[in-house]
């Protein structure tokens, strides 16, 4: 029992890692109506940015993961000016494929920047534990922070996107680019700020995962990418809730997956699992419908 | 209408799609205080000329002025606060969100605190949007959906309105309250720009008229006048 507890909270955990990578990618789909493959690499480079303030210029680690989001943020806004922008008008195809060159980009900066070899990255948050039941069941506090932080962020997000009005701009780019801008609102600013946000919280989430999981190289990205990615799917592209379930969810399966069913094969029935859940509901848990009346 | 002054003047407008040449070089204005529209068949080319107008599409080449100021290349953001509103073909309102959010965001331009007032005066013009504020829009039927893109199009309080095929899809008893809507429009002191496959009824309500064939101007008068004239008779008024 205290096995399985132990093994839920890693689930959840790891899943919050994925649900705030993927609410970056909800986001940038939601509004830029893209999938921004380079976002699982954003995260790399967010942890690198925190290492090396940590290590080469001996920085406290509140430091470190303020750079790091500010670096990201920067990042964000810079490849969608550079790299997207320009593609607006072009089919989604295109920027596809544009979005996984910026990907592979971003990668071998890494390794032409901090090279090949793995670094271990050292915690930002004290390591140590919770002891429960009389010492039997053990949180780490990175779990903690981490379970907390993915909370504090779905719940800011969600605030910032339904009471603000730029989030309420954001939504009106999301259902339709044009009649936003007859409203008076500037489509590429929202669009702007839905890539810094989002590249904010994968900065976050960076930090967090090299925290848990503290081998760093420049493919460290890809992976809880394309999971979060696939959590999102999951949860329902598009939508904010969504992607926080879907990222719980993902991370719950994948753990419980390796610890009963198979270590190995881990990866394979998380992607098992969510091609059922597409197959019965195609939309995503939460996913909406749109129907039109014309 | 010459004593009034000239609201928005359109000189020598090319607007291309990819090679296809859309709009033709066309000129025309609107003075203030006025109605006037656009008829023409589908594909002539009316949704594009106010879609430039109101800056979704760049020209090509010519110019737009609206009260006195060029913006033709402005991008639609920055000409809504200038007084502009355009109320586009197919409604397009907001469907997942409320109603009284559909209206806010018509205020955006706006600043907060008189956005309220400008809500609670479209509550009293369309009692039926005040009933189902706070109902997601895509639920509302085509007519309360008319209205609402109306209304919202008005929370920017423009000097000049344009209409994109309001009546489009809407059962003939809606199509007459549009157009009373439009009047009362009018008559409170926003100039319109009507743009109507409707060409009966634009033509009378409106104060001079423009026929657009396949990108160009090929006639314009009065609402009268064209409403009268044989080539429009036959064209689009059914002989």
């Amino acid at each position: 029992m205290t096995m399985f507890l132990s093994n839920l909270i890693s689930g959840l955990s790891l899943g919050s890692v994925y649900a705030i990578i993927a609410l970056g990618y909800t986001m940038v789909y939601g509004i830029a109506k893209m999938l921004n493959f380079a976002h699982g690499d954003i995260i790399m480079v967010g942890a690198y940015i925190c290492f090396t303030c940590l290590y080469s210029l001996g920085l406290p680690p509140a430091a470190g993961i303020l750079a790091s989001v500010v670096v990201c943020t920067l990042l964000g806004i810079l490849i969608e000016r550079l790299a997207y922008k320009p593609l607006r008008q072009a089919t989604s195809l295109a920027v596809l494929i544009t979005a996984i060159g910026v990907s592979y980009f971003l990668q071998n900066l890494a390794q032409m920047i901090w090279g090949a070899n793995p670094k271990s990255f050292q915690t930002v948050i004290p390591a140590g534990n919770l002891s429960l039941l009389g010492g039997e069941l053990k949180i780490s506090y990175v779990s903690m922070v981490t379970i907390a932080a993915s909370v504090v962020v779905m719940v800011a997000l969600s605030l910032f996107v339904g009471r603000t009005k730029m989030g309420r701009a954001m939504r009106c780019v999301s259902e339709d680019k044009g009649a936003a801008q007859l409203m008076g609102v500037n489509v590429n600013l929202t669009i702007s700020v839905t890539f810094a946000i989002g590249s904010a919280l994968a900065a976050i989430a960076g930090v967090l995962m090299c925290s848990a999981y503290p081998t760093l190289k420049p493919t460290t990205g890809a992976m809880p990418g394309i999971k979060a990615f696939t959590a999102a799917v999951f949860g329902g592209i598009g939508s904010i809730p969504g992607a926080m379930l879907g990222g719980i969810l993902l991370g719950v399966i994948e753990i419980l997956g390796r610890a009963y069913v198979s270590t190995e094969l881990g990866d394979a029935f998380v992607f098992a699992v969510l091609i059922l859940v597409l197959l019965i509901k195609p939309t995503g848990l939460l996913g909406k419908k749109i129907h039109e009346k014309v | 209408m010459s004593e009034n002054k000239c609201l928005l003047q359109v000189e020598n407008l090319n607007v291309y799609y990819g090679s296809i040449h859309a709009i033709k070089g066309i000129s025309f204005q609107v003075n203030e205080g006025e109605i006037v529209t656009l008829i023409g068949a589908n594909g002539a080319g009316k949704s594009t000329t106010l879609n430039t107008i109101a800056g979704l599409l760049k020209p090509k080449s010519g110019s737009v002025t609206f009260d006195g100021k060029l913006i033709s290349g402005m991008t639609a953001n920055k000409i809504v606060p200038l007084g502009m509103a355009l109320c586009p073909e197919g409604r397009r309102i907001f469907q997942h969100m409320t109603v009284r959010e559909n209206l806010e965001m018509g205020g955006y331009s706006r600043p907060k605190n008189e956005i309220d007032d400008s809500i609670e005066q479209v509550f009293q013009r369309f009692p039926r949007l005040k009933e189902r504020r706070r109902q997601i829009a895509g639920t509302l039927s085509g007519g309360e959906q008319q209205m609402l893109a109306i209304s919202r199009a008005l929370m920017s309080k423009p000097k000049l309105m344009m209409l994109d095929e309001p009546s489009m899809g809407l059962a003939p008893i809606l199509v007459d309250q549009i157009f009373d809507i439009i009047k009362e429009l009018h008559k409170a002191g926003t100039t319109i720009l009507l743009v109507e496959q409707n060409a009966r009824k634009a033509l009378q309500v409106a104060d001079r008229a423009y026929v657009l064939e396949t990108g160009s101007i090929t006639l314009s008068g009065t609402g009268a006048e064209l409403a009268n004239s044989d080539a429009v008779k036959k064209a689009y008024l059914g002989g």
